[in-house]
């Protein structure tokens, strides 16, 4: 075909990721939120990777691992560009090289093995489920809303009651759900940010065509990084998906959501930035914070569209940082701390792990606990088994 | 047909942009060889001097009768050759051209291939005209009066040309003052002048001038007819305020009970007015307005025992019983400028607009540093906790242009040089600033402009290379989160005030007016011309012209120059007194015709429309094309279940066998 480059293989990097559609305005380096601690200059990759000489030697460069996937750089590029793709593309280069970091290498195989990047049997992958009488989905039966749970709730001790009180808020709304189990696998949402394009790619197949089997009305997401990347990187998914918070919402609206008790509480809501920048979802969470007797909800300076990043995307999970600047959620626990917040609530596994770890660093576990909204919302009826969540 | 067609062919080489890509030796020998071709040429440039003069000597001298020119698109240069087709005396409608170049040489590398394709085009245009009938196209009668629409500098200036020109004017403003934005202004850049100092005599010029019928505080509700002869329907909306008695004098504004509680549309809301109000001092017509949403005897039917404005009012002008009026009159052509509105920054929530006091627009700035502003040109700013004189100023550039973010692609053209004004003001009347600029790239682009940026640099105004990305607040400062890109630093500064120099938009009423006058938005939403260069005033619908930043942002010289180029525009088919009218119209054959009004509701120009005809004693109803309005598109005749309505020149007769040519079929 007249020597046109049909596929995406035979694309050079700069036509992959429009380098040359930058104008080098800087919005995407000046609304990085790691700037303040690490080298990472996201427009001089931008510029830079332009020289195709250059990126082995860009690949090499241990910023590109700095990158939290918030998207800012994305969201505020006036030129329609995606910078933090570049830093995934030379990712990429240093996946195929196969000289990445043995975390990072063991996340990616045990996502490819077991359909977790946790290093967890895929065989446990229901565990959470325990004394529980939880709905599975059948392919044959049809279901209103059918959930996807997420590798780290499914798996981590700490967050699984995300799903826990979920399932026992869903019995007592009435709500027509289905979880999907030990068939579920990971979305490839931290595959796609470590840049191994193939086993995302492979991921997002497979995905499609499980979920695609099921006949439901439409997905539930518990994790915004599942939510978000179903949303952009599944374009044959046949069904359209939410976040969780605003399923709750809805069932806000529609009164089918009742709380027994308040919460006489200080509460600051934290944006994720896979569920708010990426995902525009803003309103739900307060929604659900406000309906709740007692609350008094505050707002961080920086929130909504200017939420400051916990740090815990994009791969961040498997690799450490090598800054000795405070961490951002420590900047974020302490701004919480100026408000006088006794909960800083959130809506993101990944968010209540790191910003929990900050409360623990700064030492103000007396003062005030992060809680994802589903913990206060089982609080409220009472339902949270204590010893179930530890 | 009596006479036999005699032909002639002539191929254009236009220069190499044919003869490059289509053997046009080859064309011509084919072309001799198609019947009735009595001569084929072809020439470097057909459409040159010496090439018409080839087809004049040939009518002349051959006796040709039909003329074929394979060529460009006769966009451009059908009515060169028509024209020349006339001079030696042949029916102008007796050509046809084949677009060998947009078709062919321009779209096509193989040269077999392209040149192959030139002769079936040339075959088909050979096929078709043998079949043209002659036209004649007819002339009418020009109303000698104009519409302006909008009464910013734009609108003022084209009314005031037009008018000085010895033609009536309309001239129709919605809001109840004429002067539009340029009114809003401090000071103009790169000379400084006092916006207002030069506006305002103009704003009184418009007003009394003779020929100038100033309907302010009105809007258009209809417009008919074509060229020439519009008929306007304008909705004078009631000030509730008899205009002949106030005097201007404010006491109905002092007095109202809801005095100074609404934000000023003027000053950006920064300042606040009564229900009843005078826009700003130098309004013109210097009257009154009851705000019908806000006042309380019109929203709720009283207003304490009687409305304070009745008792203030010595001249007894408040009249609540007035209604909206209608006024019709008649106009030749119409004049659109109906201006912009400023990019609104809430669009941009990473920069705090609407959390921050102190993250003002340009526009607002504009209001701050007048003399005639809210707070008497004095810079003072509320930074969330205390009234501050700022000390630290960040200006940013680019805010809604250039950013396919928010869906505005385009550069504003007045960012760059009204904040290099500002900071200029800004340190002149606060000479311990600190002002910083963060731009992308700095356009000065005018006259004046890069030595007004230069002056400025020089006065201490620091110009940041980086576009910043988020404004948070740190204690009682404001955080501009930026990089500065020559240096590769991320910066976090801090800053008191933050003005943010937004872009231009198209109004967000605009689909109103393009509804009413049939108008075209290029990509970037503004008003579309009819050639971005050589009609650049101009609009598809004959007879209304763009003037100002309706059309596209730009300066107050390049609005100003706009503005007299669509008067100059406009004043041709009153000047002349007569508008020609395009034989290539649709045309219905009565006698088949069902009076079913299909094409009435097909077409797009509204110029079709039933009427009752006698018919062998009967009345019955057919279509009427009002050729004025016709454009010929077709589309009645594509859809006509009787073939009772065709255009002329594109009947079926004739652009069936042009078709089975293309085909290949002789």
């Amino acid at each position: 075909m007249r020597g046109m480059k049909m596929t995406t293989e035979n694309q050079t990097f700069a036509e992959k990721f429009d380098l040359l559609g930058c104008i080098q305005c800087g919005r995407c380096t000046g609304g990085c939120p790691v700037t303040v601690r690490t080298n990472l200059n996201v427009r001089r990759f931008v510029y830079d990777a332009y020289n195709e000489d250059l990126l082995d030697e860009l690949s090499r460069m241990a910023e590109i691992w700095d990158c939290t996937g918030c998207h800012t750089c994305a969201v505020r590029c006036p030129k329609g560009l995606k910078p933090l793709e570049v830093l995934i593309g030379l990712r990429s280069l240093v996946v195929e090289s196969g000289k990445t970091q043995p975390t990072v290498r063991d996340a990616l195989e045990s996502t490819f093995m077991e359909g977790n990047p946790w290093e967890k049997p895929r065989a446990t992958r229901g565990d959470w489920m325990e004394g529980l009488d939880v709905k599975i989905a059948q392919p044959d039966q049809s279901v209103e809303n059918l959930f996807f749970v997420c590798c780290t709730i499914a798996y981590d001790p700490r967050v699984k009651i995300v799903a826990q009180n979920m399932v026992r808020l869903l019995e007592k709304a009435g709500v027509d759900y289905a979880f999907l189990g030990e068939d579920e696998s990971c979305c490839g949402s931290e595959v796609f940010t470590l840049g191994e394009d193939g086993l995302f790619e492979m991921i997002v197949e497979d995905n499609t065509e499980l979920l695609n089997e099921y006949q439901a009305k439409r997905i539930v997401a518990l994790s915004p990084h599942c939510f978000t990347t179903f949303k952009t990187h599944y374009p044959d998914l046949n069904k359209p998906v939410l976040h969780y918070t605003q399923l709750l919402a809805e069932l806000l609206e529609q009164e089918k959501l009742v709380f027994k008790n308040g919460l006489a509480k200080k509460i600051v809501f934290h944006d994720p930035c896979y569920l708010g920048k990426q995902s525009g979802v803003f309103d739900e969470p307060r929604r659900l914070l406000k309906a709740i007797e007692g609350v008094e909800l505050v707002e961080f300076n920086r929130a909504r569209e200017r939420s400051l990043c916990c740090e815990g995307g994009g791969g961040k999970m498997w690799v450490e940082s090598e800054s000795k600047i405070e961490r951002l959620a420590e900047t974020r626990i302490k701004d919480a701390r100026a408000l006088e917040a006794d909960i800083v609530a959130v809506a993101c596994p990944f968010c209540v792990l790191t910003l929990e770890d900050a409360v623990k660093a700064l030492g103000y576990e007396e003062e005030m606990r992060v809680a994802e909204i589903m913990e206060l919302l089982g609080e409220l009826d009472g339902a949270q088994d204590k010893s179930n969540s530890a | 047909m009596t006479e036999k067609p005699k032909l002639g062919v002539y191929i254009c080489h236009c220069g190499i942009n044919i003869a490059a890509t289509v053997d046009v030796e080859e064309v011509t020998e084919y072309a001799q060889s198609l019947p009735n071709v009595v001569v084929a040429r072809n020439y470097s440039y057909m459409c040159s001097d010496p090439g018409q003069l080839l087809i004049k000597n040939d009518i002349k001298e051959h006796g040709l009768n039909r003329v074929v020119v394979a060529s460009c698109s006769p966009r451009m240069h059908e009515p060169t050759f028509r024209k020349a087709l006339q001079e030696v005396g042949l029916n102008p409608y007796y050509l046809e051209m084949a677009n060998i170049r947009e078709q062919g040489s321009w779209v096509h590398e193989d040269r077999e291939a392209a040149t192959a394709k030139a002769k079936t085009l040339v075959a088909a245009a050979v096929a078709k005209v043998r079949l043209l009938e002659p036209l004649t196209s007819r002339e009418v009668d020009a109303e000698p009066a104009a519409l302006v629409i909008g009464a910013g500098i734009a609108g003022i200036q084209a009314a005031l040309d037009i008018a000085d020109a010895g033609f009536k004017v309309y001239l129709v403003e919605k809001s109840p003052s004429v002067g539009g934005r340029m009114a809003q202004l401090d000071k103009t850049f790169p000379t400084l002048d006092c916006s207002a100092c030069i506006l305002t005599p103009k704003m009184v010029d418009a007003a009394n001038h003779p020929n100038i019928e100033l309907l302010a505080y009105s809007e258009v509700e209809e417009v008919g007819g074509f060229v020439g002869n519009f008929d306007v329907k304008v909705r004078k909306k009631a000030r509730y305020v008899d205009v002949s008695k106030c005097t201007g004098c404010g006491d109905c504004a002092k007095e109202c009970r809801l005095a100074n509680r609404f934000p000023n549309e003027f000053d950006e809301g920064l300042g606040k007015r009564s229900a009843i109000y005078l826009p700003f001092p130098q309004a013109v017509p210097a009257k009154y307005t009851i705000d019908p949403e806000k006042c309380l005897f019109l929203t709720r039917g009283r207003c304490g025992k009687s409305p304070k404005c009745v008792d203030a009012c010595r001249a007894e002008a408040i009249d609540f019983e007035q209604k909206d009026e209608i006024v019709t009159f008649k106009v030749g052509a119409i004049v659109v400028a109906t201006g912009f509105d400023v990019f609104d920054p809430a669009k941009k929530p990473e920069y705090g607009y609407t959390d921050y006091p102190n993250v003002i627009t340009g526009l607002e700035m504009e209001r701050l540093v007048s003399a005639s502003g809210p707070t008497g040109g004095d810079i003072v700013v509320h930074n969330g906790e205390e009234e501050i004189t700022p000390k630290e100023i960040a200006f940013i550039q680019c805010v809604g242009s250039r950013d396919q973010s928010v869906g505005n692609e385009y550069c504003s053209r007045v960012c760059c040089m009204y904040t290099a004004k500002q900071a200029h003001l800004i340190k002149d009347k606060i000479p311990d600033a600190t002002v910083k600029v963060y731009y992308m790239d700095v356009r000065a682009f005018g006259k004046g402009f890069e030595e007004f940026y230069d002056r400025v640099r020089r006065e201490g105004i620091r110009y940041v290379r980086g576009n910043p990305s988020e404004i948070f607040k740190r204690g009682n400062k404001l955080v501009v989160k930026v990089e500065d890109t020559l240096t590769a630093t991320p910066l976090e500064d801090e800053f008191d005030l933050v003005v943010l120099a937004v872009g231009l938009e198209p109004r967000s009423d605009d689909r109103k007016i393009i509804d009413l006058l049939r108008l075209s938005q290029s990509p970037d939403r503004f008003f579309l011309e009819a050639h971005p260069k050589l009609r650049p005033v101009d609009t598809a619908s004959d007879g209304v012209f763009l003037a100002g930043c309706c059309q596209g942002p730009k300066d107050i010289p390049d609005t100003v120059a706009q503005a007299k180029g669509a008067a100059a525009s406009a004043l041709i088919p009153l000047a002349r007194g007569k508008v020609a009218i395009d034989a290539q119209v649709a045309e219905v054959i009565e006698d088949t015709c069902r009076g079913c009004g299909f094409c009435v509701s097909i077409c797009p120009y509204t110029a079709i429309e039933l009427v009752t005809i006698n018919r062998m004693g009967h009345s019955v109803e057919v279509a009427r094309v009002n050729e004025a309005l016709c454009k010929g598109c077709g589309s009645c005749s594509a859809g006509c279940l009787s073939n009772s309505i065709q255009p002329r020149s594109f009947r079926d007769r004739q652009i069936l066998p042009q078709i089975a040519a293309l085909g290949g079929i002789r």
